[in-house]
């Protein structure tokens, strides 16, 4: 178990932001993304775009500025769950919080701030009839151990890098390997679209292009795959794996279950201190929502400070606090 | 004015009138408009959640760049009809164009 002063649901710039504001006033964070990396959509979506609008950065990249963030917080020696993502929180007797993440890491804390953008980033499902009855059954949407494709019959559907790649990849040690696309040509990497094509033509993949899956079937595991081209025309294909490969999207996820008040997928909040209707709950940065809600970095940073004041009071319940500029103080760590 | 129609998720058009010379995009429009539309990345088109098939009208419009058929290509339920709302500028280009939203609804 993970003993915290305040969790933080969300490791984009705004959570990290909210280390170093607890930092400055000695709580300690904990940080849990489902991404298995920090910077959250900076990271994962545009690492190398460039943001205007941080204040003392006329043009700051979005790696470089998580890069930063990283730095400024490293003396508050934040604790990092990262590739999980949060699937329970449970209230404990005296107030405080045990969340507990997808793979069973739990966190016990004094706080809980979400800080998670627009939500977790899940994988995007194609429209297919049976779909979600399959999954763990032959259905997933990534690979995580190729070895356990070996010498299966594999189908893969998608037209980005994810899918040319893996096909690449698969072509080697499964036993057969398809690959179906909704259009007849690729926009991945010109070079991996060319590998496919050439594998295609020495028959050591199956092409399946202008086509889409329409349904699948099995018994208890996924055994066929029907696959309606353009043309209107139905083939079925025997598989042991299907793997849809269509990117990622934002979800709230679980976050919806807890009871808090949620207006068009956003957190409402308290803007004296961006509390939730639920006591010792937080919401900051692009999760949560009130009137005249600006969903920029530097308002999120600008949350983090006021919420990190209001959760003082919890976590230090019989402690004053007062404020302190770091001109005066500088960074006083733990 | 400019005037187009908008389709939603259950199928139900509505006109849409926007001032001429506004530099607005067809995704920002539609989010002023209270369609429930993520938009995650801001109208870089890097998400794909302002995704729209334009059922009329679409040779009317400026080709997508490379980044935005990138894009478009990463979707199961894209065709050739399909845009990606924010990389469409709201101009005499989208007059009497019918969009029908074709993103998943925000969770």
């Amino acid at each position: 178990m993970i003993t915290t002063d305040i969790c933080i649901i969300g490791a984009g710039p705004v959570g990290l932001f909210a280390v170093f504001e607890a930092g400055l006033l000695k709580m300690r964070c904990h940080l849990i993304d489902a991404l298995p990396q920090v910077g959250g959509q900076l990271s994962e979506i545009y690492p190398q775009k460039p943001i205007y609008d941080i204040p003392g950065y006329p043009a700051i990249n979005a790696q470089t500025l998580v890069d930063n963030l990283m730095e400024q917080i490293a003396p508050f020696n934040p604790g990092f769950t990262l590739g999980e993502r949060v699937e329970s929180l449970d209230r404990q007797e005296d107030g405080s919080y045990q969340i507990t993440t997808s793979d069973g890491t739990a966190v016990h804390c004094q706080v809980v701030v979400i800080a998670g953008g627009l939500g977790s980033f899940e994988p995007r499902k194609p429209e297919i009839l049976n779909l979600e009855q399959f999954e763990g059954k032959g259905v997933a949407y990534m690979v995580k151990n190729p070895e356990q494709l070996r010498n299966r019959r594999v189908v893969l559907a998608g037209g980005g890098d994810s899918a040319l790649d893996w096909t690449i990849f698969l072509a080697e040690i499964a036993k057969e390997v398809t690959l179906v696309h909704r259009s007849d040509s690729f926009r991945g990497a010109p070079d991996s679209a060319e590998k496919v094509v050439e594998l295609a033509k020495q028959g050591r993949i199956n092409l399946v292009l202008q086509s889409n899956i329409t349904s699948i079937n099995g018994n208890g595991h996924l055994q066929e795959v029907t696959i309606t081209a353009k043309d209107k025309s139905v083939t079925t294909l025997e598989a042991d794996n299907l793997i849809p490969l269509f990117g990622l999207t934002p979800k709230l996820g679980p976050i919806a279950d807890w009871g808090l008040s949620i207006d068009k997928s956003a957190i409402s909040v308290d803007t004296t201190d961006y509390s939730t209707n639920v006591e010792r709950i937080y919401a900051i940065g692009d999760i949560n929502t009130y009137p005249g809600k600006l969903k920029l970095i530097l308002c999120g940073f600008h949350e983090a400070a006021l919420m990190c004041q209001s959760a003082f009071h919890h976590v230090h319940p019989n402690q004053k606090l007062s404020f302190k500029y770091t001109t005066v103080n500088g960074v006083p760590t733990f | 004015m400019i005037t187009f129609t908008v389709e939603d998720r259950d199928g139900e058009q509505k006109p849409v009138e926007v001032p001429e010379g506004i530099s607005l995009s067809l995704m920002e429009v539609l989010k002023a408009s209270d369609y429930n539309i993520l938009a995650t990345c801001g109208g870089m088109a890097l998400c794909a959640t302002c995704h729209v098939q334009v059922v009329n009208g679409f040779d009317n419009l400026p080709p997508a760049q490379d980044l935005e058929l990138d894009m478009l290509d990463t979707l199961p339920d894209a065709d050739s009809d399909s845009r990606l709302a924010c990389q469409i500028r709201v101009d005499e280009a989208v007059e009497g164009a019918l969009f029908r939203i074709k993103s998943e609804e925000p969770s």
